[in-house]
C-alpha cells in the first residue's frame, strides 16, 4: 500500500540543495511495486531531478490516472499534493488544474494503457493544446495490474509471458507526439538514469508539455525472452546517441559553459540543454529530421533514446489564451464579479 | 368554450376583440433569416408592455427543414405553449396542410400571395390573408439573399399591423438592434414597411384580437435561460469553464465566453512598455464530455470555481468523473440542459428525462445535489448557488435547466445583484489553520454537517495530501479495510442529506379545499399554474409545489404526507420525478399519480387540465 511510511534512518550529513533541502525531502511513500520494477527506477530519477533544481517540494502537483504507473506519483515528493484520478483521465484532470493556478509544476506520470487506450484522445488533446507539465509514460508494453494483457504499445511479434505474439500494430508515442506538434518529445530508458535524470530537468524547464515515454520494463509479465520492452531487449537495441545535459543556469555555473561546438537549447524557465552527442546530420529543434531520424531508427529495430525534439517556442496554452500572470485561483472575488451597476446596465439589452 | 376564453374570460363580456390575449404560429424554413424577425416580433410586443413568450421548434438541421416558432401574449402573464393558434404565417409551402390545420376555427392565415395557395388547403372555417411578399421583395431588393431574408421582415411589418403592433417601437428595436450598420438597418425598415403598407391598404383593419399597450412587462426582461446561466457563473465568480459543443447546451459556454470578454479583460503594461490584454479566465473547448468534466475537476481541485455545460448525451459520458469527484470531494459545477433521449434521442426537443440519471450518477453508491430551475431568473440565481453548494459540500453539484428554458426567450423579473455578496468557500485550510490545528486530515474533523476540511495544491505547504479514487480512509489513505472505507461513505450519505436544509425550499401554493396536491419541477411551472387558474375558476381546488432542490427537504415530505393524493407533472415517460419522490421523499406509491408529457414539444395547461380531469374522473370525484 502507498500509504507505508519509509523507516527514517539517520544518514551522516547528506547534501543540501539550493533551497537547504536533501533528497529525502523528494521522496515519497514506499513503494509497493514489484522489487526490479522499472517505474521505480523513474521514481528515484524524478527524485533526484526535482532535488537537482531546487524546487520546494510543495510547489509540485502530481497527476496520474490509474494503474501500476499511477500509483508511483505516492512514491516521490510526499509534500506535494497528488491526485491519483481515473483510468486514462489524468491529462484533463491536469489541464484544469494548470488552467487554475498556472504557478506550479505539473507531473503527470501515466503508463500504455493509460495514455495510449483508453486515455489515448486526452493524450492527444493535451499535446495540441501543449499544457504546461511534464508528462512521463511509464511504457511497458503490458497492463500490469491485472495481470499480463497486451498493451496499445506492444510492438507486433513482441510475445507475451505464455508465449503468444502480438499482431497489432502499436501506437508509438513519440512519433504521435511528433506528429501533433509536441513542443518537447523524448524517450529515455528507466534503467538509465544518466540520461533520464537530465530529460527530466529540462522537461521541468520547458514551457509546454513535455512529453517523455520512457521504456520501463515489467519485471512480472514482460521482462521474458522475446519481448521487446525487457530490460535485456532495451539494453541490445537502445541507440544512445542523442544525449543531453541539462545545465542549470544560476549563479557561476552560466561562467563554466563549455564552448566545444555542442549545440545549446535555452530552456523558457531558465537552464540549457547541452547535446552532448548528436550524429552530425541530427538537429534536435528540426521537427522533420526528428521524425525521419526516429522512423529509420525504428526500420532497423533499433530504439532511439534522449532528447529527440524540443520546441521552446510555441506557445502554451496559457499564452494562447493569454491568460493572467497570476493564478486564476489567487485572483479576488471583487475583481472577478462585475457587480450590481453592470448587472443593471447589462440587463438594458434584454428589455 | 376554449381553454383560452375561459382563461380571459372577464367581466365586461364578449364584446370587441380580445385583447392581449392570442397565440400565433409562424411556420418557416430553417436557414432562411425567419428566427430575426420572429424575435423582432417578439420583442416588439414585450416593450408595448405585454407579458409574451416565444417558442422555438426547431429542427435539429441547418438549413432546409420546416421550423416553427410560436409566441403566445398574455395579459395576466400565463405563457406556457398554447397549442391553440389564432394566426399562423405559413412561410413553408411544405407544411402548408399541417400548419392550416392546427388553426383555432375562426382564425387567420398570413401566407404569400405571389401563388395561389393549393385549393386543397382552403379550410372554410378560417380566413386566408394573401400578401404578396417575394414579390414585394423581388421588386424592392436586388440580391437573392437580401430577397430572401426580407421576405420574413416584410411578413413581420404585416403582422405588426394586423395585431396592432407601435410602429415607433419597431423603429426603435431595429435602431438598436442594426445601429453598427446603416445598410442593413435600412433594408430592414424599408421591407418592415412594405409589409406594414401593404396590410394597411389590403388587410382588415381589425382582428377580434389585438394588443393593446399595458404594464405587464415593467421590471421584467425578455431572457433565454441559457444566457442567465452563463451569467450567473460570470457573478460567481466562475474563472475556468471546459465544455464540449451540443444542443442545447452550447450557447451556455459562448454566452459565458462572450461575458468574460466583456468583463474579465484587463490590459497590462509588460516590462518592455508594450500593453496587452489579460484574461482572467480560461475556457476550453474539450475534446470530449469526459475531458470537460475532468478538466473541471481539476481545475476545482486547484481552487477555482469551475463549470461545465452539457446536456444528457454529455451526462452519459460524464458519469465516470461524477462518481471521482463525488468520493474524492471535489466541487464540481455541471450544467445540464436537457434535451430528448434515450441515445441522441431528438436533439432540438426538451425533456426532463435526466433527473434519475443526474441524481444518482455513476457506479457505486452515489447521491448528488440537483437544482432544478424554472426560469431564467432561476438559472441566473441558482447559478451562483450552485457554486456556493459545490464548495460547501465538496461535492457535484447539477443544474438542471432544459431547452425550452435554455434556448428559449421568457418574459421573468430583472435580476438582482447582492454587492455584499462573497462566495462560500468551504473548509478551505491555509497553512496557518494547520498549524493552529495541529494537524489536517482530509476526510477527517468533520463539521456538523460532515463535510471535512480540505486544501489547495501548490499553496500549502503544510496540507499536502493524496487525492485518490481508490479506497481510502479518513486520512486520505489507500485502504481496503472494510471500516475505514465505511467510514468515509457513511459521511459522504450523510454530508448530501445535510445540504438538503441549503437548497432552494420547495414553492408551494395552497388553496382552500384542496383535497389533492400537484407536484412539478422545472419548466412545467407555467402550465401548472395556469391550468391550477382555469381548474380554479371551474370550482377545482388543488394544491400545489414546486421542488427545487434534490435531496428532497422537510417541506417536500410534509406536502407529500399531507396530501391523500399528488399528481405529478412532468417531461419524461418514466415519471421520473414521482420514483424520486417515493425513493426519497418517503411518499407511498400509490398515493402519486402522474401527468406525464414527453413527446418533445413544451408541455401545456391544456395537458395538465385534461390530466387532473382524467383523474378525478378516476377517484370519482
Amino acid at each position: 500500500m502507498p500509504s507505508i511510511k519509509k523507516p527514517l534512518i539517520p544518514l551522516a550529513a547528506m547534501p543540501k540543495n539550493d533551497i537547504g533541502l536533501t533528497i529525502r525531502d523528494y521522496e515519497g511513500s514506499m513503494s509497493t511495486l514489484c522489487a526490479g520494477c522499472g517505474h521505480d527506477s523513474v521514481t528515484a530519477a524524478i527524485v533526484r531531478a526535482l532535488f537537482e533544481l531546487s524546487i520546494p517540494p510543495h510547489k509540485v502537483v502530481k497527476m496520474s490516472g490509474i494503474g501500476c504507473s499511477s500509483k508511483t506519483t505516492a512514491y516521490f515528493d510526499s509534500a506535494a499534493h497528488g491526485f491519483n484520478s481515473a483510468h486514462g483521465r489524468m491529462a484533463p484532470i491536469a489541464t484544469g488544474a494548470n488552467a487554475a493556478n498556472r504557478d506550479a509544476l505539473y507531473i503527470g506520470i501515466s503508463g500504455d494503457g493509460d495514455s495510449l487506450s483508453i486515455g489515448a484522445g486526452h493524450m492527444v488533446h493535451a499535446i495540441r493544446r501543449n499544457v504546461h507539465m511534464v508528462y512521463v509514460i511509464e511504457n511497458n508494453g503490458v497492463y500490469g495490474l491485472t495481470k499480463g494483457q497486451f498493451s496499445a504499445s506492444a510492438d507486433i511479434g513482441s510475445a507475451a509471458k505464455h508465449g503468444e505474439a502480438n499482431t497489432v500494430a502499436p501506437v508509438d508515442p513519440v512519433m504521435l507526439a511528433l506528429s501533433l506538434g509536441a513542443s518537447f518529445v523524448a524517450r529515455s530508458f528507466s534503467g538509465d538514469k544518466e540520461q533520464l535524470v537530465p530529460i527530466l530537468k529540462a522537461a521541468a524547464q520547458h514551457r509546454g508539455l513535455a512529453l517523455i515515454d520512457v521504456i520501463s520494463p515489467c519485471v512480472q509479465f514482460n521482462n521474458h525472452y522475446g519481448s521487446t520492452k525487457s530490460y535485456r531487449y532495451v539494453r541490445e537495441h537502445e541507440l544512445r546517441e542523442i544525449e543531453p545535459d541539462f545545465i542549470s543556469t544560476g549563479r557561476e555555473i552560466v561562467a563554466d559553459l563549455p564552448h566545444d561546438g555542442a549545440l545549446m537549447v535555452a530552456m523558457h524557465d531558465g537552464g540549457l540543454v547541452r547535446f552532448r552527442t548528436l550524429p552530425a546530420d541530427y538537429d534536435p529543434t528540426d521537427r522533420e529530421a526528428a521524425m525521419h531520424y526516429v522512423n529509420q531508427a525504428h526500420a532497423r529495430g533499433e530504439i532511439p533514446t534522449g532528447l529527440l525534439f524540443v520546441d521552446e517556442s510555441i506557445p502554451d496554452v496559457h499564452e494562447l489564451n493569454h491568460t493572467s500572470e497570476s493564478p486564476l485561483v489567487e485572483l479576488p472575488f471583487e475583481e472577478l464579479c462585475p457587480g450590481s451597476a453592470e448587472l443593471e446596465d447589462f440587463q438594458k439589452s434584454f428589455v | 368554450m376554449t381553454l383560452q376564453a375561459i382563461a380571459t374570460q372577464g367581466p365586461s363580456g364578449e364584446e370587441g376583440p380580445r385583447i392581449n390575449d392570442f397565440s400565433l404560429k409562424f411556420a418557416n424554413v430553417n436557414g432562411t433569416g425567419s428566427a430575426s424577425a420572429n424575435n423582432l416580433i417578439l420583442r416588439a410586443i414585450f416593450r408595448m408592455g405585454v407579458p409574451v413568450s416565444g417558442k422555438n421548434l426547431f429542427p435539429s438541421n441547418i438549413q432546409g427543414l420546416p421550423t416553427w416558432y410560436e409566441i403566445r401574449v398574455n395579459g395576466q402573464g400565463h405563457t406556457s405553449r398554447s397549442q391553440q393558434y389564432d394566426m399562423v404565417v405559413a412561410m413553408n409551402g411544405q407544411t402548408y396542410a399541417e400548419d392550416i390545420g392546427q388553426l383555432s376555427p375562426g382564425g387567420y392565415v398570413l401566407y404569400d400571395s405571389t401563388w395561389p395557395l393549393p385549393a386543397t388547403l382552403l379550410r372554410q372555417d378560417v380566413n386566408f390573408l394573401g400578401v404578396p411578399l417575394a414579390r414585394m421583395c423581388g421588386d424592392a431588393f436586388s440580391g437573392p439573399r437580401e430577397r430572401i431574408l426580407m421576405k420574413n421582415i416584410a411578413y413581420a411589418g404585416a403582422v405588426s399591423y394586423l395585431i396592432g403592433i407601435d410602429p415607433q417601437v419597431l423603429a426603435e428595436l431595429l435602431e438598436e438592434s442594426y445601429s453598427g450598420n446603416q445598410a442593413l438597418r435600412d433594408s430592414n425598415q424599408r421591407a418592415l414597411r412594405l409589409g406594414y403598407d401593404y396590410a394597411e391598404e389590403n388587410l382588415p383593419a381589425e382582428l377580434p384580437f389585438r394588443l393593446e399597450p399595458g404594464t405587464g412587462t415593467e421590471g421584467k426582461i425578455l431572457i433565454d435561460g441559457n444566457t442567465a446561466t452563463a451569467l450567473g457563473c460570470l457573478y460567481a465568480g466562475a474563472t475556468v469553464a471546459a465544455w464540449y459543443p451540443i444542443t442545447p447546451a452550447t450557447s451556455v459556454a459562448e454566452n459565458f465566453r462572450k461575458l468574460c470578454e466583456r468583463y474579465r479583460r484587463r490590459k497590462v503594461t509588460l516590462t518592455d512598455g508594450t500593453v496587452e490584454t489579460r484574461n482572467d479566465f480560461v475556457i476550453l473547448q474539450a475534446e470530449d464530455e469526459l475531458a470537460a468534466l475532468g478538466m473541471v475537476i481539476g481545475a476545482s481541485w486547484a481552487g477555482a470555481r469551475a463549470f461545465t455545460s452539457t446536456s444528457g448525451p454529455g451526462i452519459s459520458l460524464m458519469n465516470e468523473l461524477l462518481g471521482l469527484a463525488y468520493y474524492t470531494e471535489i466541487p464540481a459545477v455541471v450544467i445540464d440542459v436537457q434535451r430528448t433521449g434515450p441515445s441522441t434521442g431528438m436533439p432540438t426537443r426538451v425533456q426532463q428525462s435526466d433527473l434519475l440519471e443526474c441524481a444518482y450518477a455513476s457506479h457505486g453508491d452515489t447521491k448528488h445535489i440537483l437544482l432544478l430551475p424554472a426560469d431564467p431568473k432561476e438559472c441566473f440565481d441558482f447559478a451562483v448557488r450552485a457554486f456556493d453548494l459545490a464548495e460547501r459540500f465538496q461535492t457535484p453539484v447539477m443544474l438542471l435547466s432544459d431547452l425550452d428554458i435554455g434556448m428559449n426567450d421568457w418574459a421573468v423579473d430583472r435580476f438582482s445583484w447582492d454587492d455584499g455578496y462573497r462566495p462560500d468557500r468551504g473548509r478551505v485550510l491555509t497553512d496557518a489553520d494547520i498549524e493552529k490545528l495541529g494537524h489536517f486530515y482530509r476526510y477527517g474533523d468533520e463539521d456538523a454537517e460532515y463535510v471535512t476540511p480540505r486544501t489547495l495544491p501548490g499553496l500549502s505547504e503544510q496540507g499536502a495530501y493524496f487525492t485518490r479514487g481508490s479506497g481510502h480512509d479518513r486520512y486520505g489513505l489507500y485502504t481496503e479495510e472494510s471500516d475505514a472505507y465505511a467510514q468515509v461513505v457513511e459521511r459522504l450519505a450523510k454530508k448530501v442529506e445535510a445540504s438538503a436544509a441549503h437548497l432552494p425550499e420547495p414553492v408551494i401554493r395552497t388553496q382552500a379545499g384542496a383535497a389533492i396536491g400537484v407536484i412539478t419541477m422545472g419548466s412545467c411551472e407555467g402550465a401548472v399554474l395556469e391550468a391550477l387558474e382555469i381548474l380554479a375558476s371551474q370550482g377545482t381546488a388543488l394544491d400545489y409545489m414546486r421542488v427545487r432542490g434534490f435531496p428532497f427537504d422537510a417541506t417536500a415530505r410534509d406536502f407529500i404526507t399531507s396530501h391523500e393524493r399528488c399528481l405529478v407533472v412532468e417531461q419524461n415517460r418514466d415519471a421520473q420525478l414521482r420514483s424520486l419522490l417515493v425513493l426519497e421523499a418517503g411518499a407511498e406509491a400509490r398515493r402519486l399519480g402522474s401527468i406525464l408529457s414527453y413527446g418533445g414539444l413544451p408541455i401545456s395547461a391544456t395537458q395538465v387540465v385534461e390530466g387532473v380531469r382524467a383523474e378525478m374522473r378516476e377517484i370519482g370525484v
